[in-house]
C-alpha cells in the first residue's frame, strides 16, 4: 500500500475541512435491479465482527504477566526500621514499608489510636467517636452516615446504620471498620507512633461520651 | 512516551517456535469461547521473588493448609505469620490447592481475619493469596471470595497505591468469575468506589481500573444493570480525560479506558451522553496522535488501542446526535482520513485482521458526507484504497462500498474517481468467485456508468462484457448483469 508522501504533511498541519464537491444525484442511481444505499453502519457487542479484535483483546490480557514490584525501582534494601516516633517495625523492602505506612500511620487516630484504611473512615470515627458537637446533634437528627462510597444516607444510631448496611449493602454484619470500640485490642506486637495521627485538640479523655 | 514499563509487561515465554504455536492454539480456543458467549480473562499479578522462586508449584493438602493459616493467625512473630502466607500463596497458584483450601471450614473466614489485620505485612501477603484465588477458573472459588469484597472496596479509599492496585486486580478478575459476585459488588458500592479511585495519581492504579471496569462491562447484563450506573458518576468524562493525548497520556490506560469505552457504545445506553462530553473529538484527536505514531516507532502493541478506538469512532458515527451538537457538526477535521490511511496501511503490514475495522470507520465517515469523499479524492487516496482489493473478500466489499459512497455523490465525485486503475481493479474484482464482492462491484459499476457515461465505453473496449457474462447465470446478480450490459450496449 503505497500512500502519497503529501499524507503525512497534511496530518502535520492544522485542521481543516474540505470544501465538497457539488453533490448531484439523480433517481436512477441505486434503482432496481441496483440496490446500492450509502449509510452508517453500527454493530452490536456479539456481532461476528468484532471477533478478530476482541480476541487480541484478550490474548494481551491472559500473554501479559503484569507486576507489582518492579525490579529496576524497587531494589532490595538492607533492613530497617520504621521512621515513625514509637513504631518498632522493621522492614526489608521500600515496598512493604510504603505499605506499612500508608496502612498504619496515614488514617490514624491521634486519641484512641486507631488507624483506618482511609481517611475518609477516619473522618467518620473522629465525628463519632471523639466529637461532643456531634453527640449532641446525633441526639436530634439521622447523623450516622453510611460507609459504603456514594451512599449518603444517615441514621438515627449507629446500629441502625449497620442494619441499612447488611441489607442494603450485603456488608457483612462484623464489618472491621464499623466495630464498637477497639473490641480485640491493638495486638502486642505493634506499636503505633505520632506520625501523621489526626483528632480534635480535646483534653477530654477518651470513651467519655459512652 | 508509547513506550511500555519494561519489566511490568512481560511474555510468559520460552522458544519462538513453542511460542507462536502455543499463540495459535490459544487464539483458536479464545476463538471458539467467544462464540460460545464464554470469552473471559483474568490478569495475573505476580511478585518478583515469588515468580524467582517458583519452579514447580507443589500441591498443599489440607493439613499444610490449615497449618499455614494457623500459623499465620496464631504464631507469635509478624515475619513467622508472613512466611506462613507467603507459602500459602505459593500453593495456591495450583488449581488443586484453591479447591482444598475453599472446602476448608473457616479458612476464607481466617483470610478475611488477615486481610483486615492491623498487620501491614499480613494484609498485604493475604492480599495476594485472595488475588491468586481470584485467578481460578471455577465459578465456585470465585464466590467463596465473596467475604471479602466489601474489604476490597474499602482499601480503593486508601493511600498505599500497590496495594490499591493489586485489590483493583483481585477484584476485576472475581468481577467475570460469577454474576453472584457481581450482584453483590453492585450493592457493595463498586461503581461509586471505581468512581472516586478514578482520581487517582498513580498510572498502576489507573491502569488496574480500566480493567476492572472493563470487567464489569463485559457482564452479560451490563447494558441493563450496569452501564447506566456508571453514566450516572463522573467516570465517563475522567475517562475521556485519560484519553486525551498529550505527555500524560500512559499508553497501558489509553488501552484498558478506550476498550471500556467501546463496551459502554456499543451497548447504546446513552452515547448522546458521551456525545456531548465531547468523545468525539477527543476519540479523533487519538487516532490523530496514534497515526503520529506509527509513523515514527515500530511497537506493534498499537492495535491493541487502535482497534477500540476505532470501534468507538465508528459505532458513535451512527448516532443521529452526531449530526449536530449545539449546531456544529462534529469530528469535520479531514486530517481524520488521513490518520486512518496511515492506520490501515500500518495494519497491512503488522495486524491484518484489523484492516474491516478500519475500513467500516472509513465507510461511517464517507457514507454521508460529501467533505469526507472530497478529501479522500484531493488527498490521492483512491489508488492506495485499490490496492487493499486482493487482501481479502471481506476487505474488498468494504473498499468498494467506500468508493460507491464517493461515486453515489454524483458526477463531479465519478469523474474524479474514474482516471488511473479504477477499471483494471473492478475488472479484477468481476472475476472474483465471492457473490457479494462481484455484488457491490456491479453496483459500483451502474453509479459509475451513470454519472460518468465514458466509463461505459471504456468498460466495453476493455473486455467488459466478457467479465460480466461469468456471472449471468447467478441468481442474485443475473438481474443486474443484464442491467449494466443494457447500459453499455445501448447508452
Amino acid at each position: 500500500m503505497q500512500l502519497p508522501a503529501t499524507l503525512r504533511a497534511r496530518l502535520s498541519e492544522g485542521p481543516g475541512a474540505a470544501e465538497p464537491l457539488p453533490v448531484v444525484r439523480v433517481p436512477a442511481a441505486g434503482a432496481a435491479p441496483f440496490r446500492f444505499v450509502a449509510r452508517r453502519v453500527r454493530f452490536p457487542r456479539e456481532h461476528e465482527f468484532f471477533e478478530d479484535g476482541d480476541v487480541q483483546r484478550h490474548l494481551y490480557l491472559r500473554d501479559v504477566l503484569t507486576q507489582v514490584a518492579e525490579a529496576p525501582e524497587r531494589p532490595r534494601v538492607p533492613e530497617f526500621p520504621c521512621q515513625v516516633a514509637g513504631c518498632c517495625q522493621v522492614f526489608d523492602s521500600l515496598e512493604s514499608y510504603e505499605h506499612h505506612y500508608h496502612a498504619l500511620h496515614r488514617s490514624v487516630c491521634s486519641i484512641c489510636k486507631r488507624a483506618f484504611p482511609s481517611g475518609q473512615l477516619l473522618d467518620r470515627h473522629l465525628l463519632e467517636w471523639h466529637d461532643t458537637f456531634f453527640q449532641v446533634l446525633a441526639e436530634k437528627q439521622n447523623m450516622y452516615q453510611c460507609l459504603v462510597e456514594g451512599c449518603e444516607e444517615k441514621f438515627r444510631t449507629s446500629q441502625a446504620r449497620k442494619e441499612h448496611m447488611v441489607r442494603r449493602h450485603l456488608y457483612p454484619a462484623d464489618f472491621r471498620f464499623d466495630k464498637p470500640k477497639k473490641s480485640r485490642g491493638v495486638p502486642a506486637t505493634i506499636c503505633f507512633g505520632q506520625g501523621a495521627s489526626r483528632g480534635f485538640k480535646s483534653t477530654k479523655k477518651r470513651g467519655k461520651h459512652h | 512516551m508509547w513506550r511500555r514499563h519494561q519489566g511490568r509487561f512481560r511474555p510468559v515465554g520460552c522458544g519462538i517456535e513453542e511460542l507462536r504455536r502455543n499463540r495459535r492454539e490459544r487464539e483458536a480456543a479464545l476463538r471458539k469461547a467467544r462464540r460460545e458467549q464464554q470469552l473471559v480473562s483474568r490478569r495475573l499479578l505476580r511478585d518478583n521473588a515469588l515468580e524467582e522462586a517458583s519452579g514447580v508449584v507443589e500441591i498443599l493438602g489440607e493439613a499444610e493448609i490449615l497449618q499455614f493459616l494457623r500459623l499465620a493467625h496464631r504464631g507469635t512473630e509478624e515475619k513467622e505469620r508472613e512466611k506462613a502466607l507467603v507459602s500459602l500463596h505459593r500453593g495456591l497458584q495450583h488449581p488443586e490447592t484453591q479447591q482444598t483450601f475453599i472446602r476448608l471450614e473457616g479458612s476464607m473466614r481466617t483470610l478475611v481475619g488477615l486481610l483486615t489485620s492491623n498487620q501491614a505485612l499480613l494484609q498485604l501477603a493475604a492480599a495476594r493469596c485472595l488475588h491468586e484465588l481470584s485467578h481460578s477458573e471455577h465459578p465456585a472459588v470465585a464466590e467463596a471470595c465473596l467475604p471479602a469484597t466489601s474489604y476490597l472496596l474499602t482499601y480503593l479509599s486508601g493511600h498505599s497505591s500497590d496495594f490499591i492496585e493489586l485489590c483493583l486486580y483481585t477484584l476485576g478478575n472475581l468481577i467475570v468469575g460469577s454474576e453472584a459476585v457481581r450482584k453483590q459488588l453492585l450493592p457493595q458500592g463498586i461503581v461509586p468506589a471505581l468512581a472516586a479511585c478514578i482520581q487517582s495519581p498513580h498510572v498502576s492504579v489507573l491502569e488496574a481500573l480500566g480493567y476492572a471496569l472493563s470487567q464489569l462491562l463485559q457482564a452479560k447484563e451490563a447494558p441493563e444493570k450496569i452501564i447506566p450506573s456508571i453514566l450516572d458518576t463522573p467516570l465517563p468524562q475522567h475517562m475521556l480525560r485519560l484519553l486525551q493525548p498529550g505527555p500524560k497520556l500512559s499508553p497501558g490506560v489509553a488501552v484498558e479506558f478506550s476498550w471500556c469505552l467501546h463496551y459502554i457504545i456499543c451497548s447504546q445506553v446513552n452515547n448522546a451522553l458521551l456525545i456531548t462530553l465531547g468523545a468525539l473529538s477527543t476519540l479523533g484527536l487519538l487516532l490523530l496522535d496514534l497515526a503520529g505514531v506509527v509513523q515514527r516507532t515500530e511497537d506493534t502493541g498499537l492495535e491493541l488501542l487502535a482497534c477500540p478506538v476505532l470501534r468507538c469512532l465508528s459505532n458513535l458515527l451512527t448516532e443521529t446526535a452526531v449530526e449536530a451538537v449545539e449546531g456544529q457538526i462534529q469530528l469535520g477535521d479531514e486530517r481524520v482520513v488521513a490518520a486512518l490511511f496511515i492506520l490501515l496501511q500500518f495494519f497491512l503490514q503488522k495486524q491484518p485482521s484489523l484492516l474491516p475495522e478500519g475500513l467500516w470507520l472509513l465507510n461511517n465517515l464517507t457514507a454521508n458526507s460529501p467533505s469526507f469523499c472530497t478529501s479522500l479524492l484531493s488527498l490521492d487516496l483512491t489508488e492506495p484504497l485499490l490496492q487493499l482489493l486482493p487482501v481479502s473478500n471481506v476487505v474488498s466489499v468494504l473498499v468498494l462500498t467506500v468508493l460507491c459512497n464517493i461515486a453515489e455523490k454524483g458526477p463531479a465525485y465519478c469523474q474524479r474517481l474514474w482516471p488511473g486503475p479504477l477499471l483494471p481493479s473492478l475488472l479484477n474484482t468481476l472475476a472474483f468467485s465471492d457473490t457479494e464482492v462481484v455484488d457491490q462491484s456491479l453496483e459500483l459499476l451502474q453509479l459509475l456508468f451513470l454519472y460518468q457515461p465514458e466509463a461505459a465505453q471504456a468498460f466495453l473496449h476493455q473486455s467488459g462484457l466478457q467479465a460480466l457474462e461469468k456471472h449471468k447465470e447467478e441468481v442474485q446478480l443475473q438481474d443486474r448483469v443484464h442491467a449494466l450490459r443494457e447500459t453499455v450496449l445501448h447508452g
